[in-house]
């Protein structure tokens, strides 16, 4: 017998639980229990009145696995309705991530490197960081992962923008409205601390695996934080007293804002966009389990098929876009700083 | 003289904190700025201000740290909004203004002049002292060709390309000054605008800002905690005490007849010699006595030490223009400079 069995009867429900069979889901315990009787009853002598216990005492008590299967079915009956208005919202997110994976693939090498060292010279002006980077891609090249690390680049390209995109007026709206920040802060800090992989289990249902905005999402939602973070921070951090000389002046919000809040934040702002840019390699490469391209396979492969070298090799490109991200991004802060110093 | 005030301010309060109009009530029914402290966690700011801010003369408030002087500069603009009472400029109700007549206010009718500068560390000088005209929205050349005027008439011609954190605390007080001088408004507040920099730097600002306004004839608020530099600027003098007008008035009559043992104390420490001038000082005319020399009525007390090479049996004639209004006697003049005693001095520490 049940060691809860007498609660049930003190309570007078014995009647109910006996009056309809309890859940079709059989538990892992009790099919051992069936399999192996002796083992039946030596439990705890006094066990944790967990649902799977007074099952066992009540047949009309709920077992955990009802639960969990109720919370899937609640998912599953709202799902239909999510889909179909984030369905259209985020189709943009595909054709972008598809344009750019298609985008950077297509383009010959010979275009898109000198192009990007273009880039990272116009955004940081360092003879030494133009250097590294394209001693990365040269090596890349040579070991055949250039397009695998095109791919992943693409995909933090556009998460990137996107995130900066909605973010910087996110962080500018909480600036401005303390209600909104009080609102925000905890969802900000529950997107931080989910596990990663947390963030999929729900686009799985929602999304189709082979649609690339359910990898983009999973990306943007995790990489936004720090950018709206960061931005809320460096507008609220603006020398109050150059705000209250600008007012004094007569200047509109909006000038105030263009002309002055925005410049002076920009350091913080481009410390945020700096983060999201890491995470959003973070993430990519965790998103390869749902499709996402790029290095981040082919680390996946190395672990599945326990190909040491792929793995490693894989690693190590993720590494060189890393450092090459973090410094480019960095080097940027640094020259918008310069413009500037704080007493 | 029978001109209407530039700015009227009139029976201005301001309480901070969460429920001011019952607070008001309370202090308008006698309660003190401590005890509204303490009884209702409500800061007193200002209680009860009335001035009258006369066109084209610089008026000195001047109170110490925590005074509410900067309450009070801050309430002309409205960077302040008032707990209770009025502010008229040019006769007009400023409180009334929506958000639109005022921001063009600001634009137009007064610039601000800060302590701590406040200029904008990203934009150059020139940039900086363009800012009032950018706000209005005036194109990029006429705004610079008016911003190196005014540059080079306080002294910063050739440093139109520096950034603020390049030039020392005085140059940077000198962007600051020409910023408030391009916007060419009739009205300028200047908030402890000299208080942040060094005495001789300072002296050489005051000299600067007495310069303009003889050219330029604007109406001037401005607040020091510092009677030297408020006797040297002061066409007016308002004195304030925990956010209430002690005594105003000609600065010379302050000096000479102060009201209130917190101005004695403030008028015995300085220079009386230097600062006190010989109208203060003289007596009518008497025919019977003959004259060392002439003297203007604006001349201070220490050159005509000087003139009398200390000999106190002396007597001047004192003349304006050529019309003689009266006379000085050595012997006022020494006395005239040691300050009045109160009995507020002789109390046991
Ligand atoms: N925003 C505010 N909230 C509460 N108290 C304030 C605020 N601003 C000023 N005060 C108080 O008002 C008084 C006058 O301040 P202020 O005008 O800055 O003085 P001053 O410029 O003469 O040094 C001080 O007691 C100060 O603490
Ligand atoms: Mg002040």
């Amino acid at each position: 017998m049940a060691y809860y069995d007498s609660l049930f009867n003190g309570l007078g429900l014995r009647v109910w639980c006996d009056a309809e069979p309890g859940s079709a889901n059989v538990s892992m315990a009790s099919l051992l229990a069936k399999t192996n009787p002796d083992t039946a009853n030596t439990g705890p002598v006094f066990p944790f009145p967990s649902m799977d216990e007074l099952y066992q005492a009540c047949s009309s008590f709920p077992q955990s696995r009802d639960f969990t299967a109720a919370v899937e079915t609640g998912f599953l009956n709202i799902k239909d309705v999510l889909k179909s208005v984030l369905d259209p919202l985020t189709q943009p997110l595909s054709w972008l991530l598809e344009f750019a994976l298609f985008s950077f693939l297509t383009t010959p090498w010979w275009i898109i490197i000198p192009l990007i060292l273009w880039l990272v010279w116009y955004v940081c002006r360092s003879v030494n960081i133009v250097a590294f980077v394209t001693l990365s891609f040269v090596f890349l090249g040579f070991i055949d992962h250039l397009d695998a690390a095109l791919q992943t680049l693409a995909i933090i390209t556009v998460c990137t923008g996107i995130c900066i995109l909605f973010g910087v007026p996110i962080g500018i709206a909480m600036a401005k409205s303390n209600p909104l920040e009080r609102a925000l802060i905890p969802l900000l800090d529950l997107l931080q601390t989910l596990p990663t992989f947390v963030y999929l289990i729900p686009l799985i249902f929602l999304f189709s695996v082979t649609e690339p905005k359910l990898y983009g999402i999973a990306i943007i939602v995790y990489a936004i934080v720090p950018v709206i973070r960061l931005t809320n921070l460096g507008i609220r951090l603006v020398d109050q007293d150059v705000v209250e000389a600008v007012n004094a002046f007569g200047m509109s919000p909006k000038q105030k804002l263009l002309g002055v809040e925005i410049p002076l934040a920009m350091p913080n702002i481009m410390a945020g966009v700096n983060q999201t840019i890491m995470m959003s390699l973070a993430m990519v490469v965790i998103a390869s389990l749902v499709s996402a391209p790029g290095l981040g396979v082919l680390v996946l492969r190395g672990i599945r098929n326990l190909e040491l070298g792929v793995g490693l090799i894989a690693g190590l490109g993720i590494v060189l876009l890393a450092v090459i991200l973090d410094r480019v991004s960095k080097a940027a802060i640094a020259r918008v700083s310069s413009g500037q110093t704080y007493r | 003289m029978a001109q209407a005030p530039k700015i009227q301010i009139r029976n201005l309060y301001k309480i901070f904190g969460s429920d001011p109009a019952s607070a008001l009530e309370q202090v308008k029914a006698g309660m003190g700025k401590d005890e509204l402290l303490a009884k209702t966690g409500h800061v007193l700011g200002l209680e009860n201000i009335s001035i009258d801010i006369r066109e084209g003369a610089i008026t000195v408030v001047m109170g110490l740290s925590g005074s509410g002087k900067s309450t009070l500069i801050r309430h002309i603009n409205r960077l302040i909004e008032p707990t209770d009472g009025q502010v008229l400029i040019d006769g007009e109700d400023a409180l009334l203004l929506g958000t639109e007549a005022l921001r063009e206010k600001r634009r137009t009718g007064m610039s601000m002049v800060f302590q701590k500068f406040a200029l904008l560390p990203h934009r150059s000088v020139l940039d900086n002292a363009a800012l009032a005209l950018e706000v209005r929205g005036i194109s990029q050349s006429e705004r610079h060709k008016e911003a190196y005027v005014w540059l080079d008439r306080v002294g910063l011609g050739g440093y139109e390309n520096h950034y603020p954190h390049q030039l020392s605390g005085g140059m940077q007080q000198r962007v600051g000054l020409a910023r408030a001088l391009t916007s060419n408004s009739d009205i300028m507040l200047m908030d402890e605008a000299f208080s942040a920099l060094d005495p001789l730097i300072r002296s050489d600002m005051q000299k600067l800002l007495l310069e303009l306004h003889v050219e330029l004839k604007k109406t001037i608020v401005f607040i020091t905690h510092d009677l030297d530099e408020a006797l040297r600027l002061a066409d007016h003098l308002v004195i304030l005490k925990d956010g209430a007008v002690i005594q105003q008035g000609e600065p010379q009559s302050i000096l000479t007849t102060p009201t209130d043992p917190y101005i004695e104390a403030f008028v015995s420490d300085i220079n009386r010699a230097r600062v006190l001038r010989v109208r203060s000082v003289m007596t009518p005319l008497n025919q019977e006595i003959t004259y060392a020399g002439d003297v203007g009525p604006d001349d201070t007390l220490e050159s005509l030490i000087t003139l009398s090479d200390g000999n106190t049996s002396y007597n001047f004639r004192v003349v304006e223009g050529e019309i003689p209004i009266g006379q000085i006697d050595m012997k006022d003049l020494v006395k005239a400079l040691v300050p009045r005693v109160s009995a507020a001095e002789h109390q046991p520490l």
